[in-house]
C-alpha cells in the first residue's frame, strides 16, 4: 500500500533521474571534495560545497513558496521572515556553543557584554539545548504563521492584499529585529559560531555533513510536497486556487486548507534557514529584507509554478545568475532581478519547467476523445495545455 | 453497473420489511414516509415593496419529475433560493421531508441534507479533469454529514474506495462524459460543461436535484440528450426543473407548474396548463 503510494509521486523515469540527482549530490560530490587532493581535476572546492548547500536551502524554501502559491494561488511575499526565524532559532543555539572562547570570554554572547547586559533575557533560557533549538526552529515559524494565517485567511484576505500584509509584516519583523534591545544581535545579528553539536563548524567533515543533511532535508521535503500534490488534498488545493466559491458550494471548508499549506510552507522555509546559518555562518535582520522575500517568488516563477521540480530549478538557476552577476556586473544585478519579474510572466508564463516540457514532450497530447466527433459545438482543444497536463 | 435508485434507497426511511411508524429519526436524513419531499405553503418574499413571490403553495412528491415555467419575473429563481436557504421568507413554511424546515436552517446545511442545485452558469473546475471535478464532489461513502468527507486529513491520505469509484463510472456513462474523463474540464463545450456539473450533483447523491435552466445555450443535439439525462433520472431522483426552453419542457414534461407574478398560475400536464386561458394570456400565447 505505501510502497504503491509512494510509486505513484512520480513516473519510474522521474524517480530514476532523482536517484541519479541524490546520488551525484549526497554521495559524488562529498567524495570528490573529500578524497580527492585539491590537485586532482576532478576535486570539488569548499566554496562549491558551500554555495550548493547554500542554494539546497533556498530551493526547499522554493518548495514550500510553490506549495502555497504555485498550488494554492496565494502569493506570499513574506517567507523570508520564516526563513530568517528558522535561522535566529539555530543562530541562538550556535552562539551558546561559542562558549567563553568569545572575544570577551564571556559566559554570555559577546553582543550582550558589548550592551553591557548581565544576564540572559528569559527567552534565551534553554537556547544551550540543540533539541530545544531545533524544536524552535519549527515551532516559530510554525506558530507565526498558524496565528498570522487564522486571521488573514478567516478574514478572507486574498490576492494582493494578502501579498502585501506579508511583505508589511515581513519588514515590521526587519526593524524590530534591527534594534539592539530585542536581544537579537542588533543589525550585526549572530555570527562568529565555532562549533555544532561539538564538532567544529569550519571543519571540512563538519561542512559536508551539514551539506549531505541539507541535501536529505532538500529531498525528504520534495517527496513531501509531492505527496501532498499528488493526494486529494493537492487537487482540493488547486481547486482553492482555480474556484474558491465554487469548492465552498460543494462542502469544504476552503480555510483549513489555505491555513495548512501555509503553516506547512512557513515551516520548510525555518527548517531551511536553521540549515542555512551554519553553513554560512551568519545570520542578521538582513535576511527578512523585503527584497529578499520577493526573490524567492521570483525563483518559483522563473522554474514554473505548480511544478515543485520547477521552485528547485529556479531557485538553483537565479542564485546561480546572482553569483556570477554579482561578481561580473556588480551594479545590475537588481536591474536583471526587476527585468526577470516583468519578462518571466510574459514570455514564459510556465517558467523554465514549461520550456523544458514543451520540448521534449510533443507526442503526448491527448488521444481525440470520441465525444468530440458527434459533439460539433465541442472547440478544438488547445493542444498545448493538453500536452502540458500529460 | 448501475446505482439504480440512490435516493430513495438512501433517503427513505420505511422500506418493506419497517413500519412506517415508529422509525428512528435520523438527524441527517429526510424523511419522507408520510408524505412529499418538498412542501412550500403560503410562501411570500417581498424585495423592497415588491413581491417576487406571493403566497406561493407548491408540492413535490419523492421520484417525481416536475417542470417549473414562468415568464421572466414570475419568481422561479426567488423559489429555489428559498428552497436553498439563500433568500428568506417574510412568510409562510417550506419543508424539506417532514423534519427539515428550510426557513430556519443555513444554506451549507441544507446542501448537507442533499438538495442540490445547479445554477444558470456552470462552474466546474477547469484545471482538473471530469474524473476529479466528480472525485472532489463526491459525498462521504459512509453516508455521514458529507463535510466529513470533505476533512483536511482525510484527504491527505484518501484513495477512492470500490463503489465510489463505481458511483462516478456510473455517473460519467449518465451524463455521457465517459471515455472524456480524463480531459481537462475547460476543454469541455459550454454543453459538457453543463453536464459535468449536472454529475457533480448526482455524485453528491442528492434526494432532491434543482437544476435552473439547464438547456440554456445549448446545441440541439446537445438539449435532446439532456432530456434523455434527465428522463433517466426520474424515478430515482427527485427533479424540479425551471427551464424557459418550450420544445425541451415539452420533451421531459410529466407534471407542469406555471407561476406567474410570485405564485402558482395553472399546475397538470404540459397539454392542460397549454390549454388554460389565463396561461395562454400571460404567457404561451405572447
Amino acid at each position: 500500500m505505501i510502497s504503491l503510494r509512494l510509486a505513484s509521486l512520480m513516473s519510474p523515469r522521474q524517480w530514476l533521474l532523482l536517484a541519479a540527482l541524490t546520488a551525484l549530490i549526497m554521495v559524488a560530490l562529498p567524495i570528490a571534495h573529500l578524497a580527492l587532493p585539491e590537485s586532482h581535476p576532478l576535486h570539488v572546492s569548499a566554496y562549491t560545497i558551500t554555495v550548493l548547500g547554500k542554494f539546497m536551502c533556498y530551493a526547499i524554501v522554493a518548495l514550500g513558496m510553490d506549495l502555497i502559491w504555485g498550488y494554492a494561488g496565494i502569493l506570499s511575499l513574506g517567507q523570508g521572515l520564516f526563513f530568517a526565524l528558522g535561522g535566529y532559532a539555530m543562530g541562538m543555539y550556535l552562539m551558546r556553543s561559542i562558549g567563553r572562547d568569545g572575544v570577551y570570554q564571556s559566559d554570555l554572547p559577546d553582543f550582550m557584554v558589548f550592551l553591557n547586559w548581565k544576564e540572559l533575557p528569559w527567552y534565551w533560557t534553554g537556547s544551550d539545548q540543540f533539541w530545544w533549538a531545533a524544536l524552535l526552529v519549527v515551532l516559530v515559524p510554525g506558530l507565526l504563521a498558524l496565528v498570522f494565517g487564522w486571521f488573514a485567511f478567516r478574514s478572507r484576505i486574498k490576492g494582493v492584499y494578502f501579498s502585501i500584509i506579508t511583505q508589511a509584516v515581513t519588514y515590521a519583523a526587519m526593524l524590530l529585529f534591527f534594534r539592539n534591545d530585542t536581544g537579537f544581535g542588533g543589525n550585526n545579528g549572530f555570527t562568529d559560531f565555532k562549533r555544532i553539536l561539538g564538532f567544529p563548524i569550519a571543519a571540512p567533515e563538519t561542512r559536508v555533513a551539514l551539506y549531505v543533511i541539507t541535501a536529505l532535508t532538500l529531498l525528504l521535503a520534495f517527496l513531501a510536497c509531492r505527496f501532498v500534490v499528488t493526494s486529494r488534498l493537492g487537487r482540493v488545493l488547486t481547486a482553492v486556487r482555480d474556484a474558491e466559491s465554487r469548492l465552498m458550494f460543494i462542502g469544504y471548508n476552503p480555510l483549513r486548507y489555505k491555513l495548512f499549506v501555509w503553516v506547512f510552507a512557513a515551516v520548510l522555509s525555518g527548517i531551511a534557514g536553521a540549515l542555512y546559518v551554519p553553513q554560512v555562518g551568519i545570520i542578521n535582520p538582513g535576511e527578512m529584507s523585503p527584497a529578499n522575500s520577493i526573490e524567492i517568488a521570483i525563483w518559483v516563477a522563473v522554474g514554473g509554478r505548480g511544478t515543485l521540480a520547477g521552485a528547485v530549478l529556479g531557485a538553483f538557476a537565479v542564485n546561480g545568475a546572482k553569483s556570477w552577476f554579482t561578481v561580473a556586473f556588480p551594479e545590475y544585478w537588481l536591474f536583471v532581478l526587476g527585468l526577470m519579474f516583468i519578462l518571466v510572466p510574459l514570455l514564459l508564463p510556465r517558467g523554465l519547467v514549461g520550456l523544458l516540457r514543451g520540448r521534449a514532450a510533443p507526442d503526448q497530447a491527448k488521444p481525440a476523445d470520441p465525444a468530440k466527433r458527434a459533439e460539433p459545438a465541442v472547440p478544438v482543444a488547445p493542444a498545448a495545455s493538453a500536452q502540458e497536463r500529460a | 453497473m448501475s446505482v439504480a435508485a440512490p435516493a430513495p434507497v438512501t433517503h427513505a426511511a420505511s422500506g418493506p420489511g419497517e413500519s412506517a411508524y415508529g422509525h428512528l429519526a435520523d438527524p441527517n436524513r429526510v424523511d419522507t414516509s408520510h408524505g412529499p419531499i418538498l412542501y412550500l405553503d403560503d410562501i411570500t418574499v417581498s424585495f423592497d415593496g415588491f413581491r417576487a413571490l406571493n403566497k406561493l403553495s407548491l408540492t413535490i412528491e419523492r421520484g417525481e419529475l416536475r417542470c417549473v415555467i414562468g415568464p421572466n419575473g414570475a419568481g422561479k429563481t426567488t423559489m429555489m433560493d428559498v428552497i436553498t436557504g439563500k433568500t428568506r421568507p417574510a412568510s409562510g413554511t417550506a419543508f424539506f421531508g417532514q423534519t427539515f424546515d428550510l426557513t430556519r436552517l443555513p444554506e451549507t446545511r441544507i446542501a448537507e441534507l442533499g438538495i442540490g442545485r445547479k445554477f444558470q452558469k456552470p462552474t466546474v473546475f477547469e484545471n482538473h479533469t471530469v474524473f476529479e471535478n466528480l472525485e472532489l464532489a463526491l459525498a462521504d461513502p459512509a453516508g455521514a454529514r458529507p463535510s466529513r468527507a470533505k476533512g483536511l486529513w482525510a484527504n491527505l491520505f484518501a484513495h477512492l474506495t470500490e463503489s465510489q469509484r463505481a458511483l462516478i463510472d456510473d455517473t460519467l456513462a449518465r451524463i455521457r462524459l465517459n471515455g472524456s474523463e480524463h480531459r481537462l474540464a475547460g476543454l469541455l463545450s459550454h454543453g459538457q460543461k453543463q453536464w459535468l456539473e449536472i454529475g457533480m450533483l448526482l455524485v453528491q447523491e442528492p434526494a432532491l436535484v434543482l437544476l435552473d435552466e439547464p438547456v440554456a445555450g445549448m446545441t440541439d443535439a446537445e438539449t435532446e440528450r439532456t432530456a434523455e439525462l434527465i428522463l433517466e433520472l426520474e424515478g430515482s431522483h427527485s427533479i424540479m426543473v425551471v427551464e424557459h426552453d418550450m420544445d425541451f419542457v415539452a420533451r421531459i414534461a410529466r407534471k407542469v407548474t406555471v407561476l406567474h407574478e410570485g405564485s402558482v398560475l395553472a399546475e397538470g400536464s404540459l397539454t392542460e396548463v397549454q390549454a388554460d386561458e389565463r396561461v395562454i394570456e400571460v404567457y404561451l400565447g405572447r
